[in-house]
């Protein structure tokens, strides 16, 4: 649709307006604020008009915003032009600086075959091959109804060989990724209604070749097949060219729709160089159900199948298409944590439930910091992360506070949300390994050691098979939230459950008399990152476990008696006699509770139904590390 | 100035890269040095979705200068 400048955007602001205040935030020094402006300029208005306006302010930006270089060269059979800057401008967008070259006028294969063609002197990140059946085969588009069937099934052929042998050079030459169009099907074929009638029509022909083209990427490395036909039919064959356009420029593309094959190519582009993101950050209220449930309770959000509700569940549908894929799921919610844990367990509208998600965040703090605070949890970059929010004042603020994170831009209208997440290209992967979907289910991971588990020969057979890593360090600045957050939410292995906030575990950190020690697991299954925490104090010859703690994802796998090796050694390096600890018994921690008496320990005295474990250090050696654990101190 | 000269100026200051307060009716391919076709051509597309115009090549032809592009979308009744 064409958007006149005037037309006001999603949220009240103009083009005009929000052209104005990217200039004014340029202008200020406010990189990460004009980035924001841009996007959302680009999601109200990406037309020729506005393409290249933001090219030229991204121009200004390189250097402060983070940008992925990529190399393009396009070769084609038709006028691609028109595109260059839209297809700059959505990439810049997503974060990547896009360089594109264009090949001659339909000289495709020549500047494929030729070894000294300007393709491989440019060392493209990628080669899109942009071909049409009118322009390259007319007998299958303008001639079909002169051809006989053998010239067709010939011709049909000749093609497929052809893209066949273009590939193959291609992949002896280069390692770049190449992308194909495949062929629009004939809107109008030469024999109307009876095209289909006899077999061997005009559609058939051109669906031969779009089979054939697919039969080749699948068959080649890093090739991909382009459906240009479906491109066209999603958005309107009618309406998707602009006749005039193709008499006089051979523009076979109107000028509103040249933004739906920039964005298609950014579906590869975005893979190909890596700009994608590991989690989907979800807001609640008004984004996966309609109304406030602080507010509304469970009762009163909308959630059913009715006009009111059906958009949400959309969105729900569409955010499990993408865990399915391998996409990590978490929550960042301005929520009473009560409300939303109760809504997300029990509303009977619910597609998404608690073992989807790998964080829920409710809380008030502001979503940068709830962002921020995912990333640490889940051991991820910040880069890794994509948020959706339905408050644009939200999403520019995340935006402009972390601007790693990928804000992706809903439209008004939460119809239009399920679509925006199902076309993030972000979350498109051209391969999907085992590792990443490892990496993206964390609970299907913990489904895979118990099935491990019941298969192998020994518990011990199974430690080995895991091949764990224990990775103990010292908290440092980017771990304190962590540390202070797993203080807080682990009740089941936690000897003591001291909750401490940030500030006092930094304090317990700079007191030269006390430890704090974090631990990290790798093993088969992926990182399961920092789940550990102990922190002892040495007091003349006697060093006390104040805490020690698991996360529960990796309870019953040795890996406490890892820890609690290094905790001694260190003791006994610090001129340590005795090592000793409180069991705190709670509701919850059972799982720990024979832990100091399996290690050696004897109890000392009792207190408030509270144990106080020792054990002589100068004895002998140990505890030691299981054989089956890969210990490393930081 | 009516709001369509005011966006044309806009356009034509983006596509072309030149300042606004540079643009005036006589600007055209003589002074803007990065004025070529392919910029033309991307000077009508981006004109036709600012505007809601569809040009004809006979309207296009006469666009050889913002004066030109004025006149054929006054005529135009935009």
């Amino acid at each position: 649709m064409s958007q006149p400048l005037s037309q006001p955007t999603a949220d009240g602001a103009t083009a005009t307006d929000l052209r104005a205040a990217i200039d004014a935030a340029l202008a200020a020094g406010h990189a990460g604020r004009a980035r924001a402006l841009l996007g959302r300029l680009w999601a109200a208005a990406p037309t020729p008009a506005t393409a290249p306006f933001v090219v030229s302010r991204f121009d200004r930006l390189r250097g402060q915003v983070p940008l992925v270089p990529c190399r393009l060269a396009v070769l084609r059979s038709f006028t691609v032009e028109p595109l260059v800057p839209l297809v700059k401008a959505q990439a810049l967008v997503g974060g990547i600086d896009l360089e594109a070259r264009l090949g001659d006028f339909d000289t495709v294969t020549q500047e494929v075959i030729d070894p000294a063609s300007w393709v491989y002197g440019f060392a493209p990140t990628a080669i899109v091959i942009a071909t049409q059946a009118r322009d390259v085969a007319p007998l299958l588009w303008r001639d079909f109804a002169d051809a006989a069937p053998a010239d067709v099934d010939d011709e049909v052929a000749r093609v497929a060989r052809h893209y066949r042998h273009l590939v193959a050079t291609l992949r002896s030459r280069t390692d770049a990724h190449v992308i194909v169009h495949n062929w629009q099907v004939p809107p109008a074929p030469a024999l109307g209604l009876l095209d289909g009638r006899s077999g061997g029509g005009q559609v058939e022909a051109i669906r031969r070749v779009n089979g054939a083209l697919a039969e080749v990427a699948r068959e080649s490395r890093n090739v991909y097949a382009l459906d240009y036909d479906a491109l066209i039919a999603r958005h309107g064959a009618a309406r998707w060219e602009d006749p005039r356009k193709w008499a006089t420029v051979r523009l076979p593309v109107a000028a509103d729709n040249l933004v739906h094959v920039a964005r298609e190519w950014l579906r590869f582009l975005h893979p190909i160089t890596g700009r994608v993101c590991k989690c989907l950050v979800t807001d609640l209220d008004n984004t996966l159900w309609g109304g406030v449930i602080g507010e509304d309770g469970m009762d009163g959000i909308k959630l059913d199948d009715s006009a009111a509700g059906a958009p949400f569940r959309a969105v729900q549908r569409a955010i499990l298409d993408l865990h399915r894929r391998g996409v990590i799921l978490a929550i960042a919610s301005k929520n009473n944590p009560d409300d939303a844990r109760q809504a997300i367990e029990r509303h009977t509208g619910m597609i998404l439930r608690p073992d989807h998600f790998a964080v829920v965040r409710a809380n008030w703090d502001d979503k940068a910091t709830s962002l921020r605070a995912i990333a640490a949890e889940l051991n991820i970059g910040i880069d890794s992360l994509a948020f959706i929010d339905d408050n644009p004042v939200e999403r520019q603020w995340v935006a402009e506070q972390v601007p790693e994170v990928t804000v992706i831009d809903l439209p008004a209208d939460p119809l239009g949300y399920a679509d925006a997440l199902r076309t993030a290209p972000v979350f498109e992967r051209l391969t999907l390994t085992d590792e990443d979907r490892g990496r993206g289910r964390m609970y299907a991971e913990q489904r895979l050691r118990a099935e491990l588990s019941a298969g192998a020969g020994s518990l011990e057979d199974f430690y080995r098979s895991l091949d764990m890593r224990a990775e103990i360090a010292p908290v440092s600045p980017a771990t304190l939230p962590r540390v202070a957050q797993l203080t807080q939410k682990t009740n089941q292995f936690n000897l003591t459950t001291r909750r401490y906030t940030e500030a006092q575990v930094a304090e317990l950190a700079a007191d030269p008399a006390c430890r704090v020690w974090t631990l990290k697991v790798v093993d088969r299954m992926g990182d399961n990152g920092l789940v550990g925490v102990a922190i002892t104090r040495l007091s003349g010859d006697r060093c006390e476990v104040d805490t020690l703690l698991l996360s529960c994802r990796v309870i019953g796998r040795t890996v406490e008696t890892a820890f609690l090796a290094h905790v001694a050694a260190d003791a006994r390096a610090r001129g340590a006699r005795v090592l000793a600890g409180w069991f705190v018994p709670t509701a919850k921690n059972a799982p720990a509770k024979s832990f100091y008496a399996d290690h050696g320990f004897t109890a000392a005295r009792e207190q408030d139904g509270a144990t106080l474990w020792e054990r002589d250090l100068t004895a002998g050696p140990g505890p030691d590390c299981p054989p089956w654990v890969a210990l490393t101190v930081a | 100035m009516p709001t369509a000269d005011s966006e044309i100026f806009q356009v034509v200051s983006d596509v072309l890269n030149v300042p606004l307060a540079q643009v005036t009716p006589a600007t055209s391919p003589a002074t803007v040095e990065g004025w070529d076709s392919v910029q033309h051509l991307n000077l009508v597309l981006a004109l036709e979705s600012a505007l809601g115009l569809s040009l004809e090549p006979e309207d296009i032809e006469k666009m050889q200068s913002v004066a030109g592009i004025l006149a054929v979308v006054r005529a135009k009744g935009g």
